[in-house]
């Protein structure tokens, strides 16, 4: 399990990582959402991984340690607002610069605006 | 157990989410005065925190849950005094934006204020995932505030301060997540007392998670490769939100204090003193970089985000510079640095307002309407932020220099923080000779400052001077504060045993 476990993690970061590095916005938003799973799955694993484990003391065996639940849930809320803030903004950019890149514009048009620039002057 | 301690928490966020409803809701002049009304309490409430925490520590665990499985708020000498700072400050910026700036859009005053109670709890909680929680609530106001207005600039420097911040959120929560699969506890203060006793195997661990919270704290201060964000962000920002995100650096660079100075510092055990050798050249290399900045800065507005970059640099180098002295000398810093700069972010809107086209670039144009005042209270702005005698940031500096005599690296300290002030009084008087001598052409027709601004930025500026009259219970107060800092957790502790047996 652990191993499995790990490897989701290690997968669902590096997807993450790479999509949030990616120029347009519709990427950079959805390698944010999979960053926070896999910050949701590795806060989850830091009070150890165990099966058949309550948090609560005496309805079983052995108990699992509640303190990482309470940790995912606040983080699950605060990603879901920032995630839905996220998504309003990229589009917001869309509207006004009229563009998805996350500079406003492709790098091709920057160049192409500084040359004329250059030109002119 | 007096209540205190969670009132700077509780005003700001009980009285913005009044001015959500229809009382308050429906007019701008309503909201105004119970804004105000608010931050003037705020201020009263941090002057009463900051008297009090000279004699006790004041610990308090909310819900009565008990430490440290329950969260506490710390108000300790340094929490006090920064939320006194932020109260000072935006006493300043909310003044400035009662003048009209605040009508550019709906709910400037709610979101300033969510903002201020993610600020003051940042700065007083004793918990880290608390830590996360305040930063996130400051971080959401503040995308609100960044936007607040509209405009092209806004969103483009949104998009990438939103996307950063975010990133460093979810960093942010992976060095949490792995901190306490190795310590178990995510109280300072026990984190403090456990940290030294992790085996070796478990050190690497935590290390690790001590490293990416460096990263995080450095991504909110703007140190060095993370800072692309800031000269973007505050130079698009409507006036008093960039005086007001002054603070924001500082709030990083204060988890950096409490983090990386106390509970990675010099008792750590294997740990100990983990991010200096990381902090040390970067530190240095934000100072030059904000140095280079200052001098290529095109407007007002960006030599001011190069000279908050500047003041992030000098303020981790106090923390590498040994002992509590430099730290003492850190804090007076801050308290200067961050109101000045304050100040000058609003300096450079109404002096952008009042040259009509040129705004605030460096290029010889029409005068200003008020050159007379409007340059008097730049001069004192300026002679602050380089550090000329007799206002505060002379007395920061000396502090400072006096603090890294005798420690290694003392060179390095000297020249940077001697070169980088010779740079910023060749900047900022070559920026007040253009934009107040090289004018040509007649006045503009531009309204004049109105008074409320005028004494906003008179507010913040009072600092300087009072800083230096009351120079000695400050450093004092900034002194004892430092140490306190290093030698806080074990007395925390025993502090926390005390509120265990009711």
């Amino acid at each position: 399990m652990e191993a499995l476990f790990a490897l989701c993690v290690g997968v669902l970061t590096t997807c993450g990582i790479f999509l949030t590095l990616r120029g347009r916005t519709f990427p950079v938003v959805m390698g944010i959402t999979m960053l926070s799973y896999a910050v949701n799955l590795f806060l989850f694993a830091s009070g150890r991984l165990k099966l058949n484990g309550a948090v609560i003391l005496g309805l079983s065996e052995d108990y699992a340690d509640p303190l990482p639940q309470a940790l995912v849930l606040t983080a699950i809320v605060i990603g879901f607002a920032m995630t839905a803030f996220v998504v309003i903004l990229a589009m917001r950019a869309r509207a006004d610069l009229g563009d998805d890149h996350v500079d406003g514009r492709p790098p091709q048009k920057i160049e192409d605006a500084d040359k004329a620039k250059d030109r002119v002057s | 157990m007096s209540h205190l301690a969670i009132l700077p928490i509780l005003i700001p966020l009980l009285v913005a989410t009044l001015q959500l409803i229809p009382p308050l809701h429906n007019s701008i002049h309503r909201q105004r005065i119970s804004s105000i009304v608010a931050v003037l309490a705020l201020l009263a409430v941090s002057i009463l925190l900051v008297v009090n925490s000279t004699e006790q520590t004041e610990i308090y665990a909310l819900g009565g849950w008990q430490p440290p499985f329950g969260i506490v708020l710390v108000a300790d000498r340094l929490a006090s005094m920064m939320v006194f700072l932020t109260s000072a400050l935006a006493l300043g910026a909310l003044l400035y934006a009662c003048a009209g700036e605040d009508n550019t859009g709906m709910y400037f005053h709610p979101l300033f204020l969510f903002q201020l109670t993610g600020i003051n709890g940042a700065f007083l909680t004793g918990d880290l995932f608390n830590l996360f929680v305040f930063f996130e609530v400051l971080l959401i106001a503040s995308y609100g505030l960044l936007i607040h207005g509209g405009g092209k600039q806004k969103t483009l420097a949104s998009v990438h301060y939103v996307t950063l911040n975010l990133v460093g959120s979810a960093f942010f929560l992976f060095a949490l997540g792995i901190l306490y699969g190795t310590m178990g506890t995510l109280n300072m203060a026990d984190m403090a007392s456990t940290v030294f006793r992790l085996e070796a195997q478990e050190a690497v661990l935590a290390q690790t998670g001590a490293l990416l919270l460096l990263l995080v704290f450095g991504l909110k201060s703007a140190l060095l490769p993370l800072h692309f964000w800031l000269p973007r962000t505050y130079t698009s920002v409507s006036a008093p939100i960039a005086a007001l995100f002054a603070i924001m650096t500082k709030v990083g660079i204060y988890s950096i204090y409490r983090v990386h100075g106390v509970v990675f510092g010099e008792g750590a055990g294997l740990l100990a003193n983990v991010a200096s050798p990381w902090i040390w050249p970067l530190a240095i290399l934000t100072l030059i970089v904000g140095s280079i900045g200052i001098l290529a800065s095109p407007t007002l507005r960006t030599l001011t985000s190069n000279l908050v970059l500047v003041s992030v640099g000098t303020l981790l180098l106090t923390l590498v510079i040994g002992g509590g002295d430099g730290l003492g000398a850190g804090l007076y810093y801050m308290l200067h640095t961050t109101l000045v700069t304050g100040a000058l972010f609003l300096l450079a809107d109404l002096i952008s307002k009042q040259k009509g086209k040129a705004e605030d670039r460096f290029v010889p144009s029409r005068p200003i309407v008020q050159s007379g005042l409007l340059g008097g209270l730049f001069f004192i702005a300026a002679m602050s932020v380089i550090g000329l005698p007799p206002l505060s940031g002379f007395v920061g500096k000396v502090l400072i220099l006096q603090a890294s005599m005798g420690e290694n690296g003392m060179l390095w300290v000297w020249s940077l923080i001697l070169v980088s002030g010779l740079v910023t009084l060749v900047a900022v008087s070559r920026a007040g000779t253009t934009l107040f001598w090289k004018v040509s052409g007649d006045r503009s027709d531009a309204q004049p400052a109105s008074r409320l601004q005028i004494l906003a930025v008179a507010w913040l500026l009072l600092a300087s001077p009072l800083l230096v009259i009351f120079g000695g219970p400050a450093t004092e107060f900034t002194d004892a504060a430092a140490t306190q800092l290093q030698q806080a957790y074990p007395s925390v502790k025993e502090m926390m045993n005390a509120v265990n047996q009711p």
